[in-house]
């Protein structure tokens, strides 16, 4: 081994165990403080217990906000799911002029106004439609955004599955939605699971968009109720924070292994072309 | 007997389901109304609060005055507005366009030829921290930061130092960093799959250092991935509301990037029609990027 190669397998090994030091060192306190007898700001080997998880139960908004995610998760992903499956296949099949420069159109407006940027106009069109303290409005919202990249992820489904099966079921006499429900559907299964989980997994971690629209803390999403354990007044209740970031951010970790392990590592992100 | 025949039958190739126009624009309504009111909607009005006096209370919630340009000129006057956008080219340069390109690389090109359980660790962590939800995430950073008790400071013997006071900016482009290098490390990744092996080899052989093989052999066969990615992190880090959950703008708005700006002054002080201009602002900034990336992509293609 030659100094050159010595030295670059040093310099490796660093670089390496520094971002390793880098990436666990704030994820620490969330693997022990939830486990831990009398749980710390600082990230310590926990004394065991399991004790912490029945202040859960003790607190009103902990296990109600959770449901409140997912009620908002499953309405957006069910209004996502379906009307971009409706679209998606309709676009996919019926030559429509300016079909694709309207399909780029709606992606590119979906990518500028963000929640962040058009949250006053969001926040006062919600306010006129009666919609500030409900959770359809915030379902509303989220699916609007959404639902640019959704129709774009299914149309790439429905335009491979070949339109053969289609026609026979035709010949049977079934109706075009019977066909969409009963012979596309089934085949373009994976597209509608994909969309599915990116929903759910968009939904779940905003905080945004909730925060903005709901009022009333019994409606409160996960999210915004993990916001206001921290920032309220008074001495963090780490027993309570921990164990809630802990239930709250399991959902995300297991669907991701479980899209990864079934589909493998693909790279959807939100850059599909 | 014949097979039933439709009168739209000849055109098959062009509509097998047999939707027919008037069908097909039925199955497509309900996800255009949607998006055109959620959506669209909101950005163009936009275009009008942002002339108004427009406020959360008060008289000119029930019936708001047309100002003109006033918000406009009250904006790019402001000097909090200047701060602010001084403060989000920071954290856009600093955390997306170098941090998150620059390690999100370097983890790619370190990874590259390697496999087994360090290379899983090393790309576990990294998109854990991509994953997670921002307000748990939001936390575990202030918890790692805290003056008294911190595990920084417990690990640099630094104990009494308050970073999210002293420095707030830098903590939160460091977070960003730390939060968002997962796209890139994958992108990259993906990215170096397309370098064939044999210029690698070529370069190793004529004895290039690395430098020099990323320089000759990698970049210019990355280079647009390198650009769309670039324009990508950088819109999504001018975009995002993280910060918010961690300095909420402070200590006295040093870390009041524009999408903390731009809450505190609509929702915060309640100037909703000044907000709107902001709005209207950063939605051009949006278009801006959006544009060069769909230029890029079109370079790539050709």
């Amino acid at each position: 081994m030659t100094a050159r190669t010595l030295l670059r397998r040093i310099g490796l090994a660093t670089f390496l165990s520094a971002v390793l030091g880098f990436f666990a060192l704030p994820l620490l306190w969330l693997a022990s403080a939830p486990f831990d007898a009398s749980p710390e700001i600082t990230a310590s080997v926990p004394e065991f217990t399991l004790r912490n998880f029945r202040v859960l139960l003790d607190n009103p908004y902990a296990l109600a906000s959770l449901r409140n995610s997912a009620l908002l998760a499953a309405g957006t992903a069910a209004l996502v799911v379906t009307s971009a499956a409706l679209a998606a296949y309709a676009l996919s099949r019926v030559r429509v002029p300016g079909r694709d420069a309207l399909l780029y159109l709606l992606l590119l407006l979906s990518s500028i106004i963000t929640g962040t940027a058009a949250m006053v106009p969001v926040f006062l069109l919600a306010f006129n439609l009666h919609l500030i303290d409900s959770r359809l409005g915030v379902v509303l919202v989220l699916t609007g955004g959404l639902l640019p990249t959704a129709i774009f992820i299914l149309k790439d489904f429905t335009d491979a599955t070949p339109p053969s099966y289609e026609e026979a079921a035709r010949v049977f006499g079934a109706t075009p939605l019977q066909v969409l429900r009963h012979v596309v559907a089934p085949v373009i299964r994976p597209g509608l699971a994909t969309v599915a989980v990116w929903t759910v997994a968009q939904v779940w971690g905003d905080f945004l968009m909730p925060f903005l629209l709901l009022r009333d803390p019994d409606k409160a999403p996960a999210a915004v109720v993990m916001y206001t354990f921290y920032t309220e007044g008074g001495q963090p209740d780490l027993p309570l924070i921990s164990t809630f970031s802990l239930l709250y951010a399991l959902p995300v970790v297991a669907m991701y292994l479980l899209v990864s392990r079934r589909y493998g590592m693909r790279f959807h992100g939100g850059i599909k072309r | 007997m014949a097979p039933a025949t439709s009168p739209r039958s000849s055109s098959y190739a062009d509509d097998a389901a047999g939707l027919g126009r008037g069908r097909a624009a039925a199955f497509v309504a309900p996800a255009l109304v949607l998006v055109a009111v959620f959506l669209v909607f909101p950005a163009l009005w936009t275009l009008y609060l942002g002339t108004t006096d427009y406020r959360l209370t008060g008289v000119a919630a029930s019936r708001p005055q047309f100002v003109g340009t006033d918000n406009y000129t009250t904006v790019l006057g402001d000097g909090e507005f200047h701060r602010s956008l001084w403060l989000t080219a920071q954290f856009v340069l600093g955390s997306a366009i170098v941090g998150q390109t620059v390690l999100g690389f370097a983890l790619a090109w370190t990874l590259r030829d390697r496999t087994g359980p360090l290379r899983r660790l090393v790309e576990g962590l990294v998109l854990l921290a991509w994953i997670l939800p921002g307000s748990v995430i939001a936390f575990l950073w202030i918890a790692l930061l805290d003056r008294d008790a911190g595990t920084l400071n417990a690990l640099l013997g630094t104990p009494g130092t308050a970073w999210l006071l002293d420095h707030p900016m830098a903590c939160v482009v460091v977070f960003n960093v730390w939060r968002g290098t997962a796209f890139s490390m994958m992108l990259y990744g993906a990215a170096l799959g397309n370098v064939p092996p044999s210029h690698l080899e070529t370069a190793r052989l004529a004895g290039a250092s690395t430098w020099q093989t990323l320089r000759d052999a990698v970049l210019p066969r990355i280079r647009g991935h390198v650009l769309t990615s670039l324009l990508l992190v950088s819109l999504w880090t001018f975009n995002d509301f993280t910060p918010f959950l961690i300095t909420a703008g402070g200590p006295d708005h040093r870390s009041e990037i524009l999408s903390v700006y731009v809450y505190r002054t609509a929702l915060g002080d309640g100037r909703l029609g000044f907000g709107a201009a902001v709005s209207l602002i950063m939605i051009l900034v949006n278009l801006v990027i959006a544009l060069l990336y769909l230029r890029a992509l079109r370079g790539r293609s050709a």
